[in-house]
């Protein structure tokens, strides 16, 4: 039972300092977003002052706001091309491909990919900003078309393409390391055999980094969920096209002041969140 | 581990019990006598950035001076600038959050119109309740209708900053190029029209930019909805109710879908995230030939030296006209041409260390030398009369604000349901221009704002 001999007040001594830190910065924001979403308190107006409790009025307004179900489609959209398929696959095809090349393009590569995942958000915003925009925008000039604004005229792709860029290196780091994994020998074999590429990744790779698979999913698709920085990007606009839901949360708490109607979001938020996580669990023990 | 979970819920219900809508007063003589003073004053204004001319002033002449007047006093004054250089929106969000949780400069400069919110948020305070004695010769320098824009339900919360008026600014080399006269004076909103048509002509010409959309904020109410609405004879809050999807508001929302579905108009421009600042580039680079705006434009945006978008042909390149009702004594009060008016309120932060002081300083910084000295030499709508009489004879443009807008001008119902309502209407714009047939977006616009102000108080 007590493995590590420290008796239970001991036990506690140690784990309570970093409990206690949860407690302060995870477990009563969760609770403080609950109870400011319950109620109708503003940023300023007589709302801010004299907060009413108004129960669950938020929530039932937040699913009939069509601002609110837009957002919902357009993160799904977001998480689904951006993190499962793009982030995921590309992912994948940079850490199967560079195992078979030689070690300076491999980590010449690699340091790229990286370059574009460890850049400050801001810094990144501002250099896709120089790519995207009208009249002297580096992908307009090149293509031809600088009368094209990429944000506005297509914001969500281009929201998704940025976010593709952004965030592979995950991926490709977890699935390199996962690749390691494979039994050389089964992969001669397969070649001796005379199986495709496609048919090794299928009947041979994949088998041995399914978990691995999951796991990046789960990140990916939570991170991706939750990520500010298309506000940076788009702030949302034009028009509530790209209006992903922490950009939504933002812009009604903060610029519309509706703090209490933004918390009942964020739960929403944290539900799906969760909803999410459950599912790739219950993939994964059914995989154990 | 129970019992840091007991803890965890305990801290959490004691800071939930005590935080929402927390309230602060104090005494308005604390720290009357200190030897040493600090003094934070707040505004978006930054040098070499925005309202640039506004922050040299703070920095170069208000702070020195004012630090010399209270040595020869014997107090150790230290004043501090806290600049910003942002969009208004952004700026309002960032001093609502300082004043909410307790902290902030001791003078804040703020638009008129946010006022409403943060006096009922509790969040500023009447300025008597704050520093008591408010007592000023200064008072009677400023005239009513612009003490006006620092009260709210009848106290005084700030003193204002001067006012403005809106025109329409046009580029007189264009005007040339599309043979339209050098000197123009549209008559009704067909005049508008017209003329764009003529300037459409012209390769790579914007004819007219009417400001829309939520991206533009305040820009795009103040800019753009008001003084169209005007234009139509009735303001957008009349006999205790907001304007619904009425005939007047279908009429402005058809003056934008005709401006942006027609080609006149440059709908991309006005959904994207800087469009406001980018109009201001394309116009000083005679790419946009028509633009509605106030004096700030002429002072600031393409003022030949510091200005943001400067025009070094400013004085030869840039004239302005009233901006004219639908048709000719068709606008409010049965005007044939109309404006809308607003202005910067400066106020005291009611938790400052030093109320007496603050008062002091705000003082000095309405004085009729410091108002003077803020204007470097240019001309504006300064709030003391005393001043205005001395500089705005210099100015043509300026002149003929003082002399033509402000007679005709009309301001903003200062409410706290404002901005919600300005929201709905930025949002009824952003649908026009993004295809949307007016009629179906002002059904939409009579939804959001029962929503946002309640059924019994939209007409």
């Amino acid at each position: 039972m007590d493995s590590s001999g420290l008796g239970v007040r001991r036990a506690v001594g140690f784990v309570a300092p970093a409990l206690l830190l949860i407690g302060i910065f995870l477990v009563f924001p969760a609770l403080w977003t609950l109870y400011i979403g319950i109620t109708n308190y503003q940023l300023t107006g007589a709302a801010a002052a004299n907060p009413q409790v108004v129960g669950l009025d938020n929530l039932v307004e937040a699913v009939r706001d069509p601002l609110f179900t837009n957002s919902v489609w357009l993160t799904a959209l977001f998480v689904l091309f951006s993190a499962v398929i793009g982030q995921n696959v590309l992912g994948f095809l940079l850490a199967w491909l560079l195992r078979s090349v030689s070690p300076w393009l491999r980590r010449t590569t690699e340091g790229l990919v990286l370059l574009s995942w460890i850049l400050p958000s801001t810094v990144v915003a501002f250099l896709w900003f120089a790519v995207l925009s009208r009249d002297t925008g580096t992908l307009g000039l090149l293509l031809g078309q600088p009368e094209t604004s990429w944000l506005v005229q297509y914001p969500m792709t281009s929201l998704i393409v940025f976010n593709i860029w952004r965030g592979t290196a995950f991926s490709m780091l977890l699935y390199t390391s996962s690749l390691a994994a494979v039994p050389p020998s089964q992969l001669e074999t397969a070649r001796l055999v005379g199986a495709s590429g496609w048919q090794t990744v299928r009947d041979v790779v994949f088998p041995h980094i399914r978990g691995h698979v999951l796991t990046n999913t789960l990140l990916i698709s939570l991170w991706t969920a939750n990520d500010f920085t298309p506000f940076l990007l788009t702030s949302g606009g034009p028009n509530h096209q790209s209006e992903v839901l922490p950009v939504l949360i933002y812009r009604q708490a903060l610029e519309g002041g509706q703090l209490g109607y933004a918390s009942a979001m964020s739960m929403l938020l944290l539900v799906g969140n969760l909803a999410i996580a459950l599912v790739y669990l219950r993939l994964l023990r059914r995989r154990a | 581990m129970g019992r840091t979970k007991v803890f965890g819920l305990l801290v959490a219900c004691g800071l939930l019990a005590g935080c929402l809508g927390q309230t602060q007063s104090g005494d308005q003589a604390r720290n009357a006598d200190a030897k040493e003073i600090t003094l934070t004053i707040v505004a978006n204004a930054a040098v070499g950035g925005k309202n640039a001319r506004g922050a040299n002033w703070i920095q170069n002449w208000v702070i020195p001076r004012f630090t010399e007047v209270q040595k020869a006093k014997g107090v150790t004054a230290t004043i501090k600038f806290e600049q910003n250089g942002t969009g208004d929106e952004d700026f309002k969000t960032k001093v609502a959050l300082d004043l909410k949780t307790g902290g902030g400069g001791d003078i804040i400069e703020i638009d008129g119109i946010w006022l409403g919110e943060f006096a009922q948020a509790g969040q500023i305070k009447p300025l008597d309740e704050v520093v008591g004695d408010t007592g000023w010769d200064g008072w009677n320098q400023i005239p009513e209708a612009v003490q006006g824009l620092g009260e709210f339900d009848g106290k005084r919360y700030g003193v204002p900053m001067g006012t403005d008026g809106r025109v329409l600014f046009y580029n007189r080399k264009l005007f040339a190029q599309a043979g339209l006269p050098a000197d123009w004076q549209p008559k009704s909103w067909q005049d508008v029209l017209d003329a764009g048509a003529k300037l459409k002509s012209l390769q790579g010409v914007t004819p007219i930019q009417l400001n829309a959309g939520s991206a533009m904020g305040e820009a795009t109410t103040m800019q753009g909805v008001l003084p169209a609405l005007a234009g139509t004879g009735r303001p957008v809050y009349e006999n205790g109710k907001w304007q619904g999807d009425s005939a007047q508001v279908k009429d402005v929302l058809a003056l934008y879908r005709k401006i942006y579905g027609g080609g006149l108009g440059d709908p991309v421009l006005q959904q994207e995230a800087n469009g406001r600042q980018r109009s201001f580039t394309l116009f000083s680079e005679n790419k946009i030939g028509v633009l509605l705006e106030s004096d700030y434009f002429w002072r600031s945006v393409v003022e030949p030296k510091n200005g943001v978008a400067a025009m070094a042909d400013r004085d030869a390149a840039v004239g302005w006209a009233l901006v004219p009702a639908r048709e000719p004594k068709a606008g409010v009060g049965g005007q044939d041409f109309v404006s809308m008016s607003g202005g910067g309120v400066r106020v005291i932060n009611p938790n400052t260390q030093y109320p007496r002081q603050a008062w002091e300083f705000m003082q000095f910084l309405n004085s009729a030398e410091a108002v003077k000295e803020s204007l470097a030499g240019t001309a504006q709508l300064t709030q003391r009369q005393d001043v205005n009489d001395q500089v705005l004879g210099g100015d043509p443009m300026l002149s003929f604000i003082a002399e033509k807008v402000l007679p005709i001008t009309r301001y903003r119902p200062g409410l706290a349901d404002y901005p919600k309502v300005s929201a709905a209407l930025q949002q009824a714009t952003a649908d026009v221009v993004s295809g949307e047939s007016p009629d179906d977006v002002a059904r939409a616009y009579r939804e959001a704002l029962v929503k946002a102000v309640g059924e019994q108080n939209v007409g």
